[in-house]
């Protein structure tokens, strides 16, 4: 069983919650996911970690509720547990001196981004942070992402605060200013993944994307979370997360992610959740 | 009194009826009818049967006490070899091992040896099951990675030697293709628990959520095991490589069998993951798990559900017993076709298969005749859901993750004969090692790596 220790509610339907579960803690690096189900009928879901304390022996995940179990997650109190928690999974991060990065979190892409953009800030990079949301509410982590950023730009697609307008747009217009990029990291929403990646495209910008399929085992067994990345099918749970953005082939993943939206709506409904 | 040359019939559920149902399908002997089918056997001297078990059952001697109906006897020697006799009793294909020797194939049909330990380890888990008092300690350690078919009968086989064994586990259940793979209304997952449950009593410890590779590496159990026991199984399924093969609605026969039977989705919305198949179910392959996916689909409320195959039902990989069930609960084999693509709406949404007719040419190197594509012979089968059940590539997490482990070809761990890796100390069997095979054959080589395991750690002293 694993503790919740922690519960902190960032937004109307955003939480974050520390999770006491030693050995993942002692393992994870930025960039890894872990899966969790809640009790015994309970889905094996994927979440993104969104920071780890080796000492302290936690995990920190931060979720959106949008279904039946991310919604029972959020219900849950600090005291309770969750019945599994395995992990980390996935390949890491390549956290390397690459020069001028762009790390682009999009809502709560933003809780998986910003221990990539610690590690990128560590390695001695220059870190420019793009944090965006449909509206300030959906904004989190600016302060511990502004941290580690050289640069830090906010915007909403309301304009409730920072610039209104999407991270693509502030993107397009650091490279239009002329500035040297030599990697982006982005994180959100797979539309903005998709969106950043086609302004990068041209300008030949190495663009890693993290991706969230659905997912069963997340073992490298079932292939439910494959992804067309160039000619090849990936598995995101042993192959990815991160994946070239230049090579994914977002609609089929979009599609994918909608193939069980009838019956979550169904078991939503059931639970009253 | 002349041998009777028929086994004695094992009771089944009616197609018409089981077909609405996830419950086993036969019913098993009763006692009466497994005495006399243990008066068949002839005690054979040379015992060929023995010689055709992969974990090498005493057959001739637990027959003999059940023809005497002495079960408790019998179930004694059941168990000196297996820790998993219900598991085999039901999933072994006994056609092409002990029953594949018996003396009794030259008159007619030979021993139910299947039905008789099915009977055995039934009736050693209504009455109560014994465990057997403790060894002495060794002092050593053995770490087990994998809780499946292979893991699970090399901890029972070290524990009873008495060494210390902790089996770490990647997902949250026991059992591994027994319990994620095979369907319920073929190996109840009840029993699959009783059974571990067994090894647990024995003394062996099982961990779950430990992806080994990730959670814990296979060089830090190193330093806190005298051996470690690599049992990580079939991992990646294998595709068909045909355009449409990432519609919704094409699952593999892994994810599929994985949902309904792990995760419980035939009891959506009472369990929390769901798996959807329409109406018109297609599989591709012909093995068992084909079988298990054609069939579990009529459970789920498939009106009709093909199996479509490149060859003949001569070459079809799975065992003539679950063809015979399939093909009585009205599964619809379509052989000598072969798909080559997957067409979608414009939501991409699986809508038909496009299929080719297919004649059979010379053998190729598996011997089996080549199936060649006969030219115009396309046509358009419309389905909801499509099943690819082609095989699997090894579980690539241990192989990725350890150094200087000799891996071959297609990705599984190179092994001796005993199991032994190009690593010492370190040992690996089942589907890790041979590539996607048979339960049996994952616990016979489960139990080699356990008697290798044991020498290892007397010379090590």
């Amino acid at each position: 069983m694993y503790e919740i220790l922690e519960k902190n509610k960032l937004s109307e339907t955003v939480k974050l919650m520390k999770i006491r579960a030693p050995l993942v803690a002692k393992k994870a690096k930025a960039g890894q996911f872990i899966i969790l189900r809640i009790n015994e009928n309970g889905e094996r879901i994927p979440l993104t970690i969104a920071d780890f304390d080796e000492k302290e022996g936690t995990v920190t995940i931060i979720f959106m509720e949008v279904g039946k179990t991310t919604r029972q997650l959020g219900e849950l109190e600090v005291g309770e547990s969750l019945l599994n928690f395995a992990g980390p999974l996935g390949v890491p991060s390549e956290i390397e001196k690459y020069g001028t990065v762009v790390c682009i979190g999009g809502g709560v892409g933003i809780a998986p981004l910003y221990p990539i953009v610690r590690d990128l800030k560590k390695k001695g990079n220059y870190v420019i942070s793009i944090l965006g949301a449909r509206n300030e509410s959906l904004l989190m982590l600016e302060k511990e992402v502004e941290e580690f950023s050289d640069e830090m730009h906010i915007c909403t697609d309301d304009g409730s605060k920072g610039i209104k307008g999407f991270v693509s747009n502030v993107l397009q217009k650091l490279i239009d200013d002329g500035v040297k990029i030599d990697m982006v990291m982005a994180i959100g929403p797979v539309i903005m993944m998709k969106v950043v990646a086609d302004v990068t495209r041209p300008y030949k910008i190495k663009t890693l994307v993290s991706l969230n399929p659905i997912m069963v085992d997340g073992t490298g067994m079932c292939g439910g979370c494959r992804v067309s990345v160039g000619d090849e099918i990936k598995f995101a749970c042993v192959d990815g997360p991160e994946f070239d953005g230049h090579l994914v082939d977002f609609n089929n993943l979009m599609l994918r992610n909608r193939r069980f939206i009838c019956e979550e709506e169904e078991a939503c409904k059931l639970e009253g959740v | 009194m002349a041998v009777r040359k028929t086994k004695h019939e094992m009771r089944e559920q009616l197609p018409k009826d089981r077909i609405k149902n996830f419950n086993e399908v036969p019913y098993g002997y009763d006692e009466k009818t497994a005495i006399e089918e243990a008066k068949r056997c002839l005690q054979c001297k040379n015992r060929p049967c023995v010689n055709g078990c992969p974990v090498e059952i005493d057959i001739p001697d637990f027959i003999k006490h059940v023809a005497e109906g002495d079960f408790d006897k019998a179930v004694d020697v059941l168990k000196t070899k297996t820790s998993l006799p219900a598991v085999c009793g039901r999933v072994c294909p006994y056609e092409n091992q002990c029953e594949g020797e018996c003396t009794l194939l030259k008159l007619g049909e030979p021993v139910a040896i299947g039905r008789l330990e099915r009977f055995l380890a039934d009736y050693e888990r209504e009455k109560g099951v014994k465990i057997p008092k403790g060894t002495k300690s060794s002092g050593k350690k053995v770490a087990i990675v994998g809780a499946g078919p292979a893991g699970l009968t090399c901890a029972g086989d070290l524990v009873k030697k008495g060494h210390d064994v902790s089996v770490f586990e990647a997902l949250h259940a026991p059992g591994g293709v027994l319990m994620y793979g095979i369907p319920e209304f073929r190996l109840p997952k009840d029993i699959v628990n009783a059974e571990v449950d067994y090894i647990k009593k024995l003394g062996v410890d099982i961990n779950y959520d430990v992806v080994v590779g990730k959670t814990i590496t296979v060089d830090e159990l190193q330093k806190d095991f005298d051996a470690i026991f690599i049992g990580t199984g079939a991992g990646l399924p294998r595709w068909l490589n045909i355009p449409g093969e990432n519609l919704d609605g094409v699952y593999s026969a892994n994810e599929f069998l994985t949902r309904v039977n792990m995760m419980k989705a035939y009891l959506f919305p009472e369990y929390d993951t769901p798996v959807k198949i329409g109406e018109v179910v297609a599989t591709f392959g012909a093995g068992n798990v084909a079988m298990d996916c054609a069939r579990t689909s009529l459970r789920l409320g498939a009106k009709k559900s093909y199996i479509i195959y490149r060859r003949t039902e001569t070459e079809m990989p799975a065992r003539n017993e679950e063809i015979h069930h399939a093909k009585e609960e009205g599964v619809i084999f379509r052989l000598l076709t072969n798909p080559i693509e997957f067409v979608g709406d414009d939501k991409g949404i699986l809508k038909s298969v496009k299929v080719i007719k297919m004649k059979l040419g010379e053998p190729d190197e598996s011997g089996r005749r080549r199936p060649i594509p006969i030219p115009n012979s396309e046509e358009t089968i419309n389905i909801d859901t499509a099943l690819v059940a082609i095989g699997q590539s090894p579980n690539p997490l241990i192989p990725q993750t350890v150094k200087d482990l000799k891996i071959a070809k297609w990705g599984n761990i190179e092994v001796d004969e005993d199991g032994q890796t190009s690593i010492p100390g370190i040992f690996a069997g089942g589907d890790i090692a041979t590539g996607a095979a048979t339960v049996i054959l994952a616990m016979g080589a489960g139990k080699k790596a356990a008697r290798a395991i044991d020498k290892y750690l007397k010379e090590k002293n």
